[in-house]
């Protein structure tokens, strides 16, 4: 993985599978600390104690289609290679948390790329789970909730083309506007 | 960021949608399903995704439904897109990048023409 954000996709489609109904995702940028933070918290079935030490290790996964699972293991490794953490916790029937931190301005410290579109393809790909994301950087923060959207739509599916256009220019233009903040306070 | 008048924004849109719906004919709908496995989006299946809902909102294209799917065991075919169209059996393409989702867009969900050179048989 290049981005930040195809990590959060590849966690955040591990929710869907625990079959989550509500799944958040945060991110926070935090300069002062020099510090970049992303939790992803879900409903679903969660795991066991077992299934969650066995969680990290590259040779576990849920699929049946093959043995192996990789997701979670690079995202912990990203997060430790940039001075970071990496935590998972997890209750049967309760849900799942993963947290991982960055140092912000680490040399490896992979970009954020386009959380834009990891967020749009969450949300029309999964129409059915109600989704948060929260983007924050220092003071603006860009927050989204589905519900409001969805009961709003009332029925009109979000691949619809004038809905789309809106949702797009919705996150684009959210997203884009406290990362442009931040840019100006840059020296 | 001012919520309440986004919503408001939002029922327009929604009106607006209706309104050209009622307008289209109900045929020709078609499923999308893109693979969004750890294999899929390490092989680019965001912006094969990306390249699908652009161009249904470029083509203003009605009556398309887009989801995902996990790995289904083809992870050297990633990224993958399925079709299914009406009532036709479903296609499973493989090595998706956007120029080609694009392509499979008008050729297939449109027109009606299997793009053959990238199905994957299962």
């Amino acid at each position: 993985m290049k981005e930040l954000s195809l990590h959060i996709l590849d966690i955040a489609e591990n929710s869907v599978s625990a079959n989550a109904k509500t799944v958040s995702i945060e991110v926070e940028e935090d300069s002062q600390n020099n510090l970049l933070t992303i939790i992803i918290t879900d409903d679903g079935k969660g795991m066991d104690a077992e299934m969650l030490a066995r969680v990290t290790d590259p040779f576990t996964t849920t699929r049946t289609t093959r043995k192996v699972g990789l997701g979670i293991p690079f995202f912990k490794e990203a997060a430790e290679a940039c001075n970071g953490h990496f935590a998972i916790a997890s209750t049967p029937g309760r849900g799942t948390r993963v947290e991982a931190s960055f140092q912000r301005d680490h040399i490896d410290r992979m970009p954020m790329g386009s959380i834009q579109t990891t967020f749009l393809d969450l949300l029309v790909g999964f129409p059915d789970i109600h989704w948060k994301f929260k983007y924050r950087i220092d003071e603006e923060e860009f927050d989204f909730d589905s519900e409001p959207v969805r009961k709003t739509l009332d029925g009109i599916p979000y691949s619809d083309p004038t809905v789309l256009k809106y949702l797009k220019d919705e996150i684009d233009f959210g997203i884009q506007k406290i990362q442009s903040v931040h840019k100006q306070e840059m020296p | 960021m001012n919520k309440i008048k986004s919503l408001d924004d939002l029922k327009r849109v929604r009106e607006e949608a209706l309104e050209k719906r009622s307008k289209t004919t109900v045929t020709g709908k078609a499923h999308i399903i893109v693979g969004m496995g750890t294999c899929g989006i390490a092989a680019g299946a965001r912006e094969t995704m990306k390249a699908v809902l652009d161009t249904i909102e470029a083509e203003k294209m009605e009556g398309i439904l887009v989801t995902q799917t996990g790995c289904i065991g083809l992870c050297e075919q990633e990224p993958i897109l399925q079709v299914v169209r009406g009532d036709e059996e479903q296609v499973t393409y493989g090595k998706v990048n956007p120029d080609v989702a694009k392509r499979i867009l008008k050729e297939h969900v449109v027109e009606g023409k299997v793009v053959k050179e990238f199905v994957v048989n299962l």
